[in-house]
């Protein structure tokens, strides 16, 4: 793979996928010493929010330690050159919340809806771009189409004036065919200068071949976390990212050592659980379930005696999509019931 | 018996459910079907079925209304166009059932708060939302046992159920039915999550209710609250089903719904048209016996 001279941004999701991890019980001064080191070593987009994005804050997902304005409001002032980016997930989010983030000074708002549904997303992308902002369409779950579908969905995203599409392996499912595929696809339909970008998940530990494979086929933003805090096993570790684009000469303009530093200093210390992949995580990408399963599926497998693993296939085999946790514990009670009638 | 005459404005899932529903009412008899779309669907089998219908707009059916005595509204359309519709049709004398998200007139959850709405003399009643319809009913359903200082509810339709008007439409979706929640649901603070599931084949219609109780739940009240609500909701929608629950977890209640449909227009796992459709027609019904008995008299505006 020739990647030599391509020029990549990075997108470090540890504050805002990140919070799946911790439970969204990230303190103010942890995001606010994180997102301080990720600015110091030149990692130029960082994204805060809740787990699921602004408005998340509920029983489904879990409350947060503190407001998503309040998360903005302590990290902006602390970040010099990065740009901040929010994420909104229409049907979670709304377009005073979006206003909201905008107020507190975000850079670029992420609209995410399900790889097939992006025709819930022209309120959120018409007013990001109304206010300005860099605006990023964002297609979930997107090894559960093919390029076609995914095609049709991003140029609508487009059209509604995101000037930046992604394609999101949310499970962590995808195999680095299926991303040159998706991506290569996407990015010959839409406008030149509309930009390309792949968020990955390492559940099957092919979060930085998948981005390499990404960006060969022209997408020019990753998304990563410092220490691959995220949902699941976590996302593409930044830094093993970094470092490989490096041996590779791509450009991503971010100084290699000093994020090695936030990611080992300051990342691994907040660990309330190693990022790996376990069985269950191992699941979600083998299986194709949502990331941000993960630590609900644990919790379900405590409370009702059934295998977290088993409540991942099944979840998956229903075509669970992003956002349908409740249906975690609802399946779990489902599978408790029948064990107890055949026992 | 005689019957009200009424128009369905909006040719979409929700209108055209809606017309083989209030076909088999005993108090409405639909005559006209508004829509924009010449061709759509929902005008052709309107046509078929004996009414009269128009491509163009509201505008199209505003000067039949007095020889057609149309005296109930019903609008299928958007929370964009509302405004508009029913400004239009309640200067010709007719009643509005808000079937948008648009909340111009007061919510209206039939289980839990349509005998508040007789004799009111309102021109316009708004009714929430389709996850509004399937959930608020669980919400009051705990609140009048104790009080709730949270109700949340998530709302899983297929994608397949799932217009433009509500595509376009989803911050009112979402903003509306978390105000309902609140002040027909009586939760103090109401948040609502709406979410559509692309599965083949179509996946039923889902909804959870999670509440947080202000003191420890009362669980045996609470669980026969919540069985005698769903007998109430099944008197109109006769598919909507407790499937797990109520899970009590410290202040947690917990109820996951399901809603089947009758399969009128789109199949059965569209239970969310059912819900909407059966509660506006039921709460058309009410107003129409109230015209018929007099206590409620409808007149155009002067021109």
């Amino acid at each position: 793979m020739n990647l030599n001279g391509k020029k990549i941004t990075i997108h470090d999701m540890s504050l805002r996928d990140g919070m799946h991890a911790k439970r969204h019980q990230i303190s103010l001064e942890q995001m606010i010493s994180v997102a301080s080191g990720l600015d110091a070593a030149g990692v130029p987009m960082i994204e805060v929010t809740h787990g699921d994005g602004l408005a998340g804050a509920s029983v489904n997902y879990g409350f947060p330690a503190h407001t998503d304005e309040e998360y903005l409001r302590a990290v902006r002032p602390h970040v010099k050159n990065a740009k901040i980016s929010a994420l909104l997930l229409p049907g979670i989010g709304t377009v005073p919340e979006l206003e909201m983030a905008a107020d507190c000074g975000v850079d670029t708002i992420r609209v995410a809806t399900h790889c097939t549904e992006a025709d819930v997303s022209e309120q959120h992308i018409n007013k990001s771009r109304e206010l300005g902002l860099d605006t990023v369409g964002f297609l979930m779950m997107a090894h559960m189409v093919g390029p076609e579908k995914l095609i049709e969905q991003a140029r609508l995203m487009e059209g509604y004036g995101a000037n930046c599409i992604y394609v999101t392996d949310s499970a962590g499912y995808m195999l680095p065919d299926d991303v040159t595929q998706r991506l290569m696809a996407v990015r010959e339909a839409l406008q030149p200068e509309t930009e390309l970008g792949f968020h990955g998940h390492h559940n099957l530990s092919l979060g930085v071949i998948n981005s390499l494979a990404a960006v060969e086929a022209g997408a020019n933003r990753i998304d990563g976390s410092a220490a691959g805090m995220g949902a699941g096993a976590g996302n593409t570790p930044l830094e093993v990212f970094v470092a490989v684009t490096e041996r590779m000469g791509v450009e991503t303009g971010v100084d290699l050592f000093k994020l090695m530093d936030v990611a080992e200093d300051l990342v691994v210390p907040m660990l309330d659980q190693p990022i790996r992949v376990d069985r269950d995580a191992l699941t979600l990408g083998y299986a194709g379930v949502y990331s941000s399963f993960l630590l609900f599926a644990k919790r379900a497998q405590q409370r009702y005696g059934v295998s977290s693993r088993d409540v991942l296939v099944e979840l998956g085999r229903r075509g669970m999509i992003g956002g349908q946790e409740d249906m975690i514990e609802d399946v779990a009670m489902e599978m408790a019931n029948a064990q107890g009638v055949q026992q | 018996m005689s019957k009200i005459n009424a128009a369905l404005i909006g040719s979409g899932n929700i209108g055209t459910d809606l017309l083989y529903k209030a076909l088999r009412s005993d108090w409405i008899n639909p005559v006209w079907m508004v829509g924009i779309d010449a061709d759509s669907e929902g005008l052709a089998r309107a046509r078929k079925l004996g009414l009269k219908t128009t491509h163009e707009g509201v505008d199209g059916m505003v000067p039949h209304m007095q020889e057609d005595k149309v005296q109930i509204c019903f609008d299928a359309t958007s929370a964009y166009v509302h405004g508009e519709n029913n400004r239009k049709v309640q200067a010709q004398g007719s009643i509005m059932i808000d079937l948008t998200p648009a909340a111009v007139g007061p919510f209206c959850v039939p289980p839990v708060n349509l005998k508040d709405h007789v004799g009111k003399g309102e021109l316009n009643v708004n009714m929430v939302t389709c996850g509004g319809q399937a959930t608020i009913p669980m919400v009051a359903a705990v609140s009048r046992v104790q009080p709730v200082s949270y109700g949340e509810i998530v709302a899983t339709v297929s994608s397949k159920s799932a217009g433009p008007g509500t595509r376009k439409n989803i911050d009112e979706f979402t903003q509306t039915t978390a105000g309902a929640v609140e002040k027909v649901g009586g939760a103090k603070q109401g948040k609502a999550i709406i979410i559509l599931n692309p599965a083949e084949p179509p996946l039923m219609m889902r909804d959870t209710v999670h509440c947080m109780t202000e003191d420890e739940p009362n669980q045996a009240a609470i669980t026969e609250s919540i069985q005698e609500m769903i007998r109430e909701v099944q008197k109109y929608v006769p598919g909507y089903r407790l499937k797990n629950g109520p899970v009590f977890d410290g202040n947690r209640v917990t109820v996951f719904m399901e809603v089947e449909g009758l399969g009128d227009y789109l199949p059965k796992y569209a239970g969310n048209l059912d819900i909407m459709t059966a509660a506006g027609l039921r709460t058309a019904e009410m107003f129409a016996e109230e015209i018929i008995n007099g206590t409620l008299v409808l007149q155009p505006e002067v021109a």
